[in-house]
């Protein structure tokens, strides 16, 4: 498998459309920015919001139960998955009760988690995404490479081939305007023949047993709506304890995410209307086990906004697909080496700890300090190269003894030789695009012995 | 006043102006400085890197002749912040964590300890302040883009105060370089783009020299801007207020 600097040099052959993607997101970034600017309240927002997520994450067992016990009450079936395999057997298993072999499912980011679509796919059964975004993506046969954005890689006339191929549309045509109008009719269709529909879960309330679905495109309440059967898919940590604090969540999250004051919909499930089938399924999949690792339990704080996609200047310039898991970008960075820590190994290095994640995450996740507390657990779990640590110990033993360094770094010698190429396989990848600076005639410290005193 | 004088271990080898710059620019304001012979480096680039058990002699080394100083000044916003964030020692933890809160940055030291109002400096150009990441964001140098907060920056304050220098505003005024450490090697693709859009930039703006607090970060523009065979050259902030 490729890694995340492998997929990135691919990326980056084509300079042009870098520039593009990294403009693209960054307009994302700035329209948040005016967003967040027009509250002065922002920060204290950010602050409630970690705070009952803090509070969420200490108890979330109890404010599991209570969220249970209050579905339960409205008349929604509650089903608890603990991962991937579980929740893909519920969901096919509620299928399959309903003998329906097609469904209509709107934006999850747990179900590309738990890839459900290939899941019910083998077994025998359509899925049609939605999300107008997804759809794309899907029709392309690629995984989404943004949690919010998630065809932000293609560019309209890619998106109009493809709706030619699949849709029907002239060929060439690219105008935004047409190819949603032939996503909407088409959409139109499958929203009216679906008796099955899955949504995500934004926010579920545990003091009433209601969850919130936030949308722009009104396509979960379309499909929920006129389907006979509604499962909604979590994970355990969407969970937050009072209906009131979705006054700090919605206002936090659409704002964060594409610089909207709320999203277009903000749909409340409480209860299956007569003669619908209303199911949960709360999903696990690690993180209990993340919960545990008290370096880095704040990651499940996450609202999936994706602002730490649009800030990080590496997403920027190396796509989504660069990381090669399901949630991309720096918080996909710190969830997934607890996922699988050896296939994912390289992600927490694929930052330069610039720290602007951190500052725009609207619950206050300190992503860049967890990207280097992973570093130290990916080393120490034997997950890097040995010719990188031998490297590293060669370092710390010239570092830890003036006498040697002294002697080693005259005059950049030592240092033209090992800094900063010191950890790397190939060629001197520094002066591929860049020239080495130049070693001056003498060190600070030569230059300090003949021109000072003391010490 | 006597303040210890740590020149991080690139900046000892590559780039002793921006070192001889400091020393000097912290002697005209008056301060006693001694510049320990034995030191070496922080630790960072091992640490950053993921093997920051192997930062224990960088540690001790630091401690042992830096503890007893009143303050230990840094021209490197990345390994002061380094520092702070990380410094232990078994032999000496007392001394080890009393020093952390005694190590300043070269251009808080000037701003919030000397409290500088004035400056003998000239520099008739036109300039762009690169704000390194760790200073920025770690050490809060100025005031962060993200953040809604009331604007402020401690090196452009000190940059105002030299004759002749004119700041050019940027696109993106706090948008990071792309050096990071062995990120410049490792993801060398990523990296240098980051750099080559950083330093597009500021001649964009028309900047003829681009500076900043951090070393690292102005050598991986100077190794892009010298391939572009550019004009434009980066200049330590210290060489700059100490008026070269």
């Amino acid at each position: 498998m490729r890694d995340h600097a492998a997929l990135s040099e691919e990326f980056n052959k084509d300079e042009a459309r870098v520039d593009w993607h990294d403009e693209t997101l960054w307009f994302i970034r700035q329209k948040r920015d005016r967003a967040v600017h027009s509250i002065p309240e922002w920060e204290w927002l950010r602050e409630t919001g970690s705070q009952i997520k803090n509070n969420v994450l200490s108890n979330l067992s109890a404010y599991l139960e209570q969220f249970e016990a209050n579905a339960l009450r409205n008349g929604v079936q509650v089903h608890w998955a603990a991962d991937a395999k579980e929740h893909n057997e519920i969901v096919l298993s509620i299928m399959k009760r309903h003998q329906a072999d097609r469904m209509v499912k709107s934006k999850s980011m747990l179900t590309e988690e738990c890839h459900l679509n290939d899941f019910l796919a083998k077994n025998g059964i359509e899925v049609i995404d939605s999300d107008l975004g997804e759809r794309i993506v899907q029709l392309a046969e690629e995984p989404p490479s943004h949690i919010v954005l998630p065809c932000i890689h293609k560019k309209k006339e890619e998106i109009g081939d493809l709706f030619h191929e699949h849709l029907g549309t002239a060929a060439g045509e690219a105008d935004p305007q047409v190819l949603t109008e032939a996503a909407r009719q088409h959409l139109r269709d499958t929203f009216l023949t679906r008796k099955v529909a899955l949504t995500g879960v934004n926010f579920a309330v545990a003091e009433t047993g209601e969850f919130v679905v936030c949308t722009n495109e009104g396509n979960a309440d379309m499909g929920a709506h006129l389907s006979d059967v509604h499962i909604a898919c979590m994970g355990i940590e969407k969970i937050i304890p009072e209906r009131k604090h979705l006054s700090v969540f919605l206002r936090l999250l659409t704002r964060s995410a594409t610089g909207q004051p709320i999203t277009t919909y903000s749909s409340h499930f409480m209860k299956p209307r007569e003669g619908q089938e209303m199911h949960i399924v709360l999903v696990d999949n690690g993180r209990s086990r993340q919960l545990g690792r008290a370096d880095f339990r704040n990651s499940l704080k996450c609202i999936r906004c994706g602002s730490c996609m649009n800030t990080c200047p590496v997403y920027r310039r190396s796509g989504g697909h660069s990381y090669h898991t399901t949630i991309a970008g720096p918080i996909g960075a710190i969830l997934a080496p607890n996922l699988d820590m050896k296939d994912h190994a390289d992600l927490p290095f694929a930052s330069t700890l610039c720290g602007s994640c951190s500052n725009v995450c609207p619950v206050k996740i300190d992503i860049h300090d967890q990207l280097y507390k992973w570093r130290q657990v990916l080393v120490k779990e034997g997950h890097v190269n040995s010719a990188k640590a031998a490297g590293m110990k060669a370092m710390a033993y010239t570092f830890a003894n003036p006498s040697v360094f002294e002697v080693a770094g005259k005059s950049g010698r030592w240092f033209m030789k090992n800094f900063p190429a010191l950890v790397s396989n190939k060629f001197n990848p520094w002066y591929k695009e860049r020239e080495m600076p130049e070693p001056p005639k003498e060190s600070f410290r030569e230059w300090y012995s003949k021109n000072r005193k003391k010490a | 006043m006597t303040v210890g004088l740590f020149i991080p271990c690139y900046v000892d080898q590559f780039y002793p102006n921006a070192g001889i710059a400091t020393l000097q620019l912290l002697e005209k304001l008056g301060v006693d400085v001694v510049y320990p012979k034995k030191q070496t480096c922080c630790g960072q680039p091992m640490a950053n890197s993921g093997f920051s058990h192997l930062t224990g002699g960088c540690d001790e080394l630091f401690t042992e002749i830096f503890a007893d100083f009143e303050y230990v000044v840094v021209p490197s916003g990345s390994c002061a912040l380094h520092i702070k964030d990380h410094l232990h020692s078994k032999k000496q933890p007392g001394e080890s964590k009393a020093l952390r809160a005694k190590v300043y940055e070269l251009v808080e030291f000037l701003t919030d300890v000397l409290k500088v109002e004035n400056l003998e400096a000239n520099f008739p150009y036109k300039v762009g302040l690169h704000q390194s990441c760790h200073g920025l964001r770690g050490l809060h140098l100025s005031q962060m883009t993200e953040l809604v907060a009331p604007p402020f920056s401690k090196p452009g304050k000190l940059l105002s105060m030299v004759s002749g220098l004119e700041l050019v505003e940027l696109d993106r005024q706090d948008e990071c370089c792309g050096f990071g450490g062995t990120f410049c090697v490792a993801e060398e693709a990523v990296s240098a783009k980051m750099g080559k859009d950083r330093v597009a930039d500021h001649i964009k703006h028309g900047a003829e020299y681009i500076t900043g607090a951090d070393l690292s970060c102005l050598m991986h523009m100077e190794g892009i801007l010298r391939r572009q065979k550019s004009n434009v050259k980066v200049v330590h902030i210290a060489e700059i207020l100490n008026g070269i």
